[in-house]
Order: C-alpha cells, then structure tokens, then sequence
C-alpha cells in the first residue's frame, strides 16, 4: 500500500498539523514503507475473530457520582496559570466561528 | 562503596540500624548526579530541594523512630531516593514529556503512583529524560538530546524510559519509574543491565501519566534487584478511582511462603518459544540467552519448547493499533489550554502552526499514521483488522499458559546501538520491540533481567532476559525473577 502526497496533505489536515514541502515527500515514503510493512496482517485469518478493544476484560467500572478527592481542589490558579493565553479566568482563543 | 550503589534493601536496612541518614543517602545521590548527568544526560530536571525533604525525614527518625525497635514501622520505602520519567505528574515540577510542546508545563497535581510512593516516604531525585512522548526506542526522540547508555557512552540506553534505565544503571538513583506500552520499561532495561518490570494491564493506576497509547500503556519499577524491583511495585499497585482500567491485584499468584533458601525453580516449567528464536536475534545475544536458559534447567527448572503462532503478526498489529490511539490521545496538544502556542490569525491555523513548530518528527509520524488508519474508509482494513490480530496474539498467551508457568526469551533482538545509527529509518527502529510488543497487546506481566554482557569492541555491554508471566502474577513472577538472578549473578 502506498500513500500519495495528496493523501499526506489530506492527513496532514484532518490532524491539525502544518507541514513542509519537505516533511510531505519524507512522510509520504515513511508511511508507505511503514504500510507496507503492517500489510502482512492480511496472512492472517481473522474472520470469525473477536476484536479485542482494550487491555481488559472489564465493561462498566461504576462508582457513586459523588466527588471522591481533593486533588484539583483550589487549584484553579495553577490550571488558569498554564493557559497560554487568557484574560481574567478565561482562556483566550481566535474566533471559533467567522 | 558510596550510598548511591545500595539497593533500596540494602539502605533501608542501613536506614532502619542508623547506619547512615537519609541526608547521607540522598547526598551520594545529588553529588554522583552532578558529577555524571552532564556527561550521560539521564535527568531532565534534578531536584536539588530533596536535600531538605532528606533533612525532614531525618527529623523524623530522629523523634518519631528514635530506636531500632520503633523503627521497623518504618513505611516501607522511607528515605529511599528515587528518579521518575518526565511523563508522570508530580504536583509542583515541570513535566515535558521530553516535548517542546510541554516544555514549560507545570503539573497541578501528583499522579497516583506518586501520591502512594510519597505515603511510602520515597523521595525524588529528579525527573529523567525519554524520547517525545514516550514514543521511540533509544531517547533519540527527546526534544531535550539524547541520554548516553552508562556502559559506552557512544550508545543509545534504549528507550523511551531510557533516562529512567540509565540512572539506576549509574547509580544516580536507588531506582526509578518508567512507563512501557510497547517495551519502553524492559528494553532500556536490557539495554542499561538493570531490572525492569512491565505490570499487568490494570495492575497499576497510570492517572497522571501523561498517555500515549490507553490500552496498552503501563507504569513499572526499574531497580537493581528484582527484589527491589517488587518492592516498588508493591508500593504502587492497586484500584484507582481515577482509572477505571486498574484493578485490585489478585494475590491468587503468589508463591507460597518459603525459607530463603528455597529453589523458586525447582520444577518451573518454562516455555521457550520458538518465535523468540529467528533470524533477527543477534547470534551474540542468543548464546547468552541460551547459556541463561541452560542454567535455569540446571537449576532443577523444566523447559519446554511452545508456539506463539501470532507472535511475527504482533508488531504490524502495534503499529496500527499504537498509532491510532496516539492519534486521538495527542490532540490534545492543540496550545489552547497548556503548553507551546503558536499565535496564529486563525483558529485552525493556531492548532496547525503549534503542532507543527512543537512537535517531533516521531510524533508527527506517528499522529499522522494513526489518523490514516482511524480514516473513513480504512477503518477496518486497518484498525478493526488489527484489533482482532490482538485478540489472535492474546489467546496464544492464555494457550502457553495453560502448559508452563513463565515464558522466557530474549528481551531485544538485538546491544546497545550507537547513537545516531537507525534514526532514518523508522521500520529498522520499531523492529527493536519485536520481543515486546506482544506482551503489552496481551496485557501480559513481564520482566527484563540482567542475563550477562557480550564483549564489543573492548566493552562489555548487557544482554536481557525477558520473563513473562500469565495476568496478575507479577509477585510469582519476581520471586523466579529473583532466583535466576541468583544462579546467573556468580
């Protein structure tokens, strides 16, 4: 299987990452080598085969919804803190919507 | 010999008889780190200040646990100083993840496994370095330079917990913590000739790591001793509320009781898989491995040759599953709430210039990759395809087990590279995990211990033995782990 540069850049957008003229052509060979490489899961017979979704086999851990820990409490400074940009307690981001 | 080289055994005991105090300990600790870390690049960040966290535990000894007799009740890791990979949380301290886009990321709260390693009085030296993310095989990928391997400093240490590895290997630690989600903890282990343990899935809490990859990522001890190896592990095992995927550990595994001198290998029986055992296994590293595995039956141990039919289709089967789950677990990084932000004249161009001035070719790779493969359209050749290879490669373990006790095999395929040696070719660098992968998909426990060195180029360098055991038997594991130490240690 290999990738076009027209499906690198399509990647590229649908992952929200700006790339290079240089960065397409290495990313189009590297990810066609990598493709090829995983295709030899189609020796295998899976059929009638079960996916396995996760490293569990536990479906709906429950807890009561009630608040279990302090960790975050009064924190709110340090979480605001770390924004890269805000104004008062508020992130700032460019428009969502033109 | 300096503090730094005990084990914790070794300095808890010393601790316990005030043969030296903490202050003592976690200042060999600080000056072999000053002296060292320029040269070998295993921590990111040191924490000078656990010289005062030192000084408070010694006040405590000296009131609290002023005699010998009080001091057994001791918690059980009290003043032991430790080394944590910079993708766990610790409340207060930069977390890079070795990105630029966390680069001055300040954690506001302590990961579950620090919080129960703090309540075991453990103290924390500094955090090490890993490749991007925890994504790679040889701490190449760190945003930060590489770490050097301590036994030839022209050769990566493995990888991702590569710092972590290093600094138990160096002594700029009594032991560490990594994370493994596709041999992370166990081939730098290998690499570095240390003890690395891989959890079962679910045995230990990963809030407050900073995820790659949520089904198969693992947090796990490295230490020198496979003693010291449960010790840690004991410390930070157990349900979490803040991850539904952990579990209380099951002691239906555990050995019985037994003198010390008791043979854990008298009647093991090992299987040795023949997919272990292929042309990619450097002839050098195999001989070590056999001569480890001759000992073993010497030992009173049964080996027995198995089949994993599914092991050759487990890393094709990583690499779109791993990948994938980055993919989405990665978005996150976006310079909206935390870390590098490019300002940019749009939204999506905010989004797109960060990630593209703040992330690593690895990582760039690898989001790219996944998001290929969760495409519309490619979904179930790639994904749901290799979800059910998964499933394949898991019943092959439960089969095993059902026959022997552990599974044992090389760890890596191959020594210690040198620096700079595959970095342009990604299939050549993800071949390295071919041992490991399998393991994490089956969510498996599994260990690498030292097995002997092979002489390169007038440097001896380590070779590891990967011990695998069946789900939540981590206890059983580490008590035959500890034995073969024994017989292979003269």
């Amino acid at each position: 299987m290999t990738i076009t540069g027209k499906e690198v850049e399509h990647i590229s957008q649908l992952a929200r990452i700006e790339l290079t003229d240089a960065e397409k052509q290495k990313f189009e060979k590297e990810l066609s080598a990598i493709l090829e490489f995983v295709e030899k899961l189609n020796e295998v017979e899976t059929g009638e085969v079960e996916p396995t979704t996760g490293g569990t086999v536990l479906e709906n851990v429950m807890r009561p919804d009630e608040q279990t820990s302090q960790d975050l409490e009064g924190k709110s400074a340090e979480l605001i803190g770390s924004f890269p940009d805000k104004k008062g307690g508020w992130t700032k981001v460019k428009a969502v919507f033109d | 010999m300096r503090l730094n080289e005990l084990t914790i055994k070794q300095a808890s005991a010393g601790l316990h008889q005030k043969e030296f105090s903490v202050t003592e300990l976690v200042e060999d600790c600080l000056d072999a780190i000053k002296r060292e870390n320029k040269n070998l690049h295993a921590y990111l960040d040191i924490f000078e200040d656990a010289a005062d966290a030192a000084q408070k535990a010694d006040e405590m000894l000296g009131s609290k646990y002023q005699s010998v007799e009080m001091s057994n009740g001791l918690p059980s890791l009290f003043g032991i100083p430790l080394a944590i990979k910079d993708n766990i949380l610790i409340e207060g301290r930069r977390c890079t993840a070795g990105s630029k886009i966390l680069e001055n990321y300040t954690a506001a709260y302590d990961a579950t496994v620090i919080r129960k390693l703090k309540n075991h009085g453990a103290i924390f030296l500094g955090k090490t370095n890993l490749d991007e993310f925890a994504m790679g095989v040889s701490t190449e990928n760190s945003a930060f330079g590489p770490t050097k391997n301590p036994h030839d400093h022209t050769r990566v240490p493995g990888g991702s917990s590569g710092g972590s590895a290093a600094a138990v290997a160096a002594n700029l630690c009594l032991a560490a913590l990594g994370s493994d989600t596709g041999g992370s903890i166990r081939q730098p282990s290998a690499f570095c000739g240390v003890v690395g343990l891989k959890p079962t899935y679910g045995a230990v809490s990963r809030h407050g790591l900073i995820a790659m990859a949520s089904s198969l990522d693992q947090i796990g001890p490295i230490a020198r001793s496979a003693e010291d190896a449960a010790l840690l592990f004991n410390a930070i095992k157990g349900k979490d509320a803040f991850d539904a995927t952990a579990v209380a550990s099951d002691n239906s595994n555990q050995l019985p009781a037994a003198s010390a001198n008791y043979n854990f290998l008298k009647k093991i029986k090992v299987g040795v898989p023949k997919e272990y055992f292929i042309k990619e296994l450097d002839i050098k590293v195999e001989k070590v491995v056999r001569s480890a595995l001759e000992k073993m039956e010497q030992a009173g141990a049964e080996l027995i040759d198995i089949s994993l039919p599914n092991m050759p289709y487990a890393l094709p089967a990583y690499y779109i599953i791993a990948p994938s789950e980055i993919s989405a677990n990665l978005a996150r990084y976006d310079g909206i709430r935390y870390g590098y932000r490019h300002q940019a004249d749009s939204l999506y161009n905010t989004y797109a210039l960060s990630r593209q001035e703040a992330l690593g070719p690895e990582v760039k790779r690898r989001i790219m990759l996944g998001t290929y493969t969760l495409s519309a359209g490619y979904y179930e050749s790639y994904y749901l395809k290799a979800q059910k290879v998964r499933h394949l490669v898991r019943e092959d373990f439960r089969r095993a087990f059902d026959k022997v006790d552990i599974i044992v095999g090389p760890t890596a395929p191959g020594l210690a590279f040198k620096i700079g040696a595959k970095i342009n070719d990604p299939v050549q660098m993800y071949l390295e995990d071919i041992y490991t992968v399998a393991i994490n998909l089956a969510g498996v426990p599994a260990l690498s211990l030292p097995a002997g060195t092979v002489e390169e180029k007038g440097v001896r360098l380590p070779v590891g033995l990967q011990i695998i055991g069946t789900w939540f038997s981590e206890n059983k594991l580490l008590k035959i782990a500890g034995a073969i130490e024994k017989i292979l240690t003269p």
